[in-house]
């Protein structure tokens, strides 16, 4: 269909103000946060309701035409990155909170909504939402849902999709499906865990049930400095083999403690080769008991300092340096990559040290932040995209970290989706019978593949075609968010 | 290699469109729907057992479907870990596929957790034979769709499951069980109010006028939330949340018909008679129909709730077992069937007539 056709079909439904199509209205939606990779849509929408929504997919189903959907476009993985002959599907103005159930202890929200707004609204409850991914700030509970987020805190309180009950879904024919309930589990098939970090592939989510968490009494944190990364290492698996599940825990590398250290002066010490933040929280009693301990743990794991946070305002500081990894990167070197692999954590020091081979052989240095208690693991590749061939460089070395967490036995995204960034990865990870189950459930939905199409899953012909790994950068368009 | 013969076993039942019933322990087999073809061949997962990978320290453990669900929880135990979703066994011969398949939690589910959240990755077999691995043995895990998580409670439509990993936690250091007389309302207003407020606790039961309930955790914290919370403490806590994970408690002992309502945990005493009792903070409620009560009655009363209604344990066969879809959903999921086993062999008719 004609752009003009399509437009005017649109504003037979949608307001004026809600159908973008001149190049400079459409220019700010060009991508999501991987600004490496930007395509202009056809046509952006941006419906105020389910009525809508459903009017424009049934359009697109009949005249085959390609839909993204987009929430706040904070993802890091090309996930929202348009379709130049399709429609941008903006779900930002879909940003209510629609109802609070302290007692059953769920809200129920519109995809726009804002993740850190959940938390806010339902404070006054003693609730919150527990997903906390950086962008929280920004990021919207549909995007959530679509990556399946986390957070520093997900060792204890788990991610998106085990912390929503219930999804509205618009299938690409415009039919409604109600995935989930009230309840905490549901008839037939889970395909509230099938939805939930699907990349936008199988459907349009319009409403989300989120549980809610009562906010633990109090939370402390003990900041461990080593003189040695493998000693740190050891110390996470010392804290997990006592039976403790800390609410949270991080790992920083030296250069990333200097990094930070020169950014946010919040005290970390700078003779270290690593330094571990571990959190408690729960009732004073739990929390007192298990800060006891951790301490203990970590001396006797060769700590060569402790420091227990004796304040809100101390916690939150010793935080704030963790939290500042990334614009920290950005003052340290005019480009940086971030990655995204996870690995069994008994891995970590070998590949801490292949990583350290590579950033030598390769002449690029490399600043580890690394969600230790899940084993998530955040290489960030500092590079300078001016000087000629360097990016090339990154690439090849960013490709060569997530092979190794491969073969570590991990994954090539631990929370930032495949996209269009990892998706010649995926034929790294999988093999062509999990690539074919995936296309085939993808057609059970969409069999068009009309949404997102090109995204996430990999063609076995893309992947047979692919000789050598090849990795595209990745720069960061928001680096006022914090990215941890 | 046994995982050749059971892709042999499956693409022999899929030439000749022969129903294909998979079990292992059976100790499940009261679940679910008769299959839909009386004249089926049988596929028996259970020599393929043991532990693959367990390192605690990772809380990670990968074991083969047809491993034992008490050896298994047993190793945990012995090094301070569990499954922490509490999976009921009904039976000595319980395997760790029937527990993913037939997707059942015990009396942790609401604060812990259900199977399904600690699923990490899954080595299965569709109805072709084809070996294939989703998820992993990581926490998390974003490459692909969530098809390990899709497997749980599938009950062995969907195919054969092989080796499966899951997240465990640790022991709590301590557990308390308290009792309390209550009437069911005020119990139920009760588990909910205490649901949102940071206590320990582990499992909730009301039965007959009496609610139980378990705190895990420190014991200062446990000291702490039963001077909160109130009740007395009971000696022989461990052994009632076992009689109630296993259903081996006096309420489950009956030949009436058995049905399990999952609903919004706020539900006000369900107006239905028969007897009833309560776990997950309400949002599980068990009811021993008196045959008074027609299935339809009961799922409209699930539904109305926010929920949907099982029929649990049953002494006759002609009605559905499981809550019937909307239109919508059932064709998606007959599409899904039809991806994972087109020939329609793999336990037809388990979950719903035509899957």
């Amino acid at each position: 269909m004609l752009p003009s056709e399509l437009v005017s079909q649109l504003r037979s439904f949608l307001p004026l103000d809600a159908v973008l199509h001149e190049i400079e209205d459409l220019k700010p939606y060009e991508c999501d946060g991987l600004s490496a990779y930007r395509q202009l849509p056809m046509v952006v929408v941006l419906p105020q309701s389910e009525d809508q929504i459903i009017k424009v997919l049934q359009l697109c189903y009949a005249t085959k035409t390609p839909v993204v959907a987009r929430g706040a476009g904070t993802g890091l993985s090309g996930g929202a990155l348009p379709h130049e002959e399709g429609i941008l599907l903006s779900l930002a103005r879909l940003n209510k909170i629609l109802e609070i159930d302290p007692l059953a202890r769920t809200a129920r929200v519109q995809p726009g909504v804002r993740n850190l707004a959940i938390s806010e609204a339902v404070a006054p409850h003693g609730l919150y939402y527990a997903p906390d991914p950086s962008s929280q700030i920004a990021c919207s509970i549909g995007g959530n849902v679509a990556e399946n987020s986390g957070g520093v805190h997900c060792l204890k309180y788990g991610l998106t999709v085990h912390n929503i009950l219930k999804l509205r879904v618009l299938t690409i024919a415009g039919e409604c499906l109600e995935i989930g309930g009230d309840s905490l589990d549901s008839p037939g098939y889970d395909l509230l865990a099938l939805m939930t970090g699907s990349e936008g592939m199988l459907g349009i989510v319009t409403e989300i049930i989120v549980k809610l968490l009562p906010s633990p009494e109090k939370a402390q944190l003990v900041m461990a400095a080593f003189d040695d990364m493998h000693k740190a290492g050891s110390a996470v698996a010392n804290v997990i083999g006592a039976g403790i599940i800390p609410a949270g825990m991080e790992m920083m590398d030296k250069i990333t403690i200097h990094a930070v250290e020169a950014f946010a002066h919040v005290g970390y010490d700078l003779d270290a080769a690593a330094i571990l933040l571990c959190e408690s929280d729960g009732t004073a009693e739990e929390v007192a008991d298990e800060i006891e301990r951790i301490n203990e743990i970590m001396r006797k794991s060769g700590a060569t300092k402790t420091t227990t946070s004796h304040d809100e305002a101390e916690r939150l500081r010793y935080w704030a340096g963790r939290k500042a990894a990334f614009p920290a990167a950005g003052r340290v070197s005019p480009d940086y990559y971030c990655m995204d692999g996870t690995i069994p954590r008994k891995h970590l020091a070998e590949v801490l040290r292949g990583i350290d081979n590579l950033s030598q052989a390769y002449g690029l240095r490399c600043m580890n932040v690394f969600h230790a208690g899940d084993g998530n693991l955040h290489p960030l590749i500092l590079y300078d995209a001016n000087q000629p061939g360097e990016l090339e460089k990154t690439e090849e070395f960013g490709a060569k970290i997530l092979e190794m967490c491969i073969r570590a036995g991990g994954t090539i995204t631990g929370e930032h989706g495949v996209g269009m960034e990892k998706i010649n990865q995926m034929c790294s990870q999988f093999r062509s019978g999990e690539l074919e189950m995936f296309h085939a459930i993808k057609a059970a939905f969409d069999p068009e593949r009309l949404l997102n199409p090109g995204k996430a899953v990999p063609t076995l012909r893309r992947c047979a075609e692919l000789g050598a790994m090849h990795v595209h950068q990745g720069k960061d368009k928001f680096p006022e968010l914090p990215r941890f | 290699m046994l995982i050749d013969q059971f892709s042999a076993s499956i693409c022999a039942a899929a030439e000749n469109k022969t129903p294909l019933q998979i079990f292992g322990g059976g100790t499940k087999n009261f679940y679910g729907n008769s299959l839909a073809d009386q004249d089926h061949d049988s596929l028996n997962v259970t020599a393929y057992s043991g532990l693959i990978d367990y390192e605690p320290a990772e809380l990670v453990v990968t074991a083969r479907a047809g491993t034992r669900l008490a050896g298994l929880e047993a190793v945990l135990n012995k090094n301070g870990q569990m499954l922490a979703f509490e999976p009921p066994h009904f039976g000595r011969a319980a395997t760790l596929g029937g527990c993913v398949a037939s997707g059942l939690s015990g009396p942790r589910r609401a604060s812990a957790g259900a199977v399904r959240d600690f699923v990490l990755g899954i080595r299965m077999l569709d109805g072709r034979g084809n070996d294939l691995r989703f998820g992993g043995q990581v926490m998390k895990n974003v490459a692909g769709y969530d098809v390990s998580r899709l497997m749980v409670g599938s009950m062995g439509t969907l195919g054969v499951l092989l080796e499966v990993s899951l997240k465990v936690l640790p022991l709590p250091p301590a557990d308390l069980t308290l009792r309390m007389q209550l009437g069911e309302d005020k119990a139920i207003e009760k588990m909910n109010g205490w649901a949102g407020r940071p206590f320990p606790i582990s499992a909730t039961c009301y039965c007959d006028g009496e609610l139980t309930v378990r705190l895990s955790g420190a014991e200062s914290a446990l000291r702490a939330a039963h001077a909160k919370i109130g009740g007395e403490e009971i000696s022989d806590g461990k052994v009632f949340w076992k009689t109630v994970r296993e259903q081996t408690h006096g309420f489950f002992q009956t030949n009436r018909p058995l049905w399990r309502l999952s609903i919004n945990p706020t539900t006000p005493p369900l107006a239905l008679p028969g007897e009833q009792l309560i776990e997950w903070n309400g949002a599980l409620r068990w009811l021993i129909n008196d045959r008074s009560v027609e299935a339809d009655a009961i799922r409209a009363t699930a539904k109305n709730a926010g929920g949907h209604a099982t029929l649990f344990r049953r002494h006759q066969s002609c009605v559905s077992v499981f809550h019937p879809l909307d239109p919508n959903m059932m064709k998606l999921h007959r599409l899904l069937k039809q991806k994972f086993d087109p020939a329609g062999i793999l336990n037809s008719g388990r979950l719903y007539p035509d899957l």
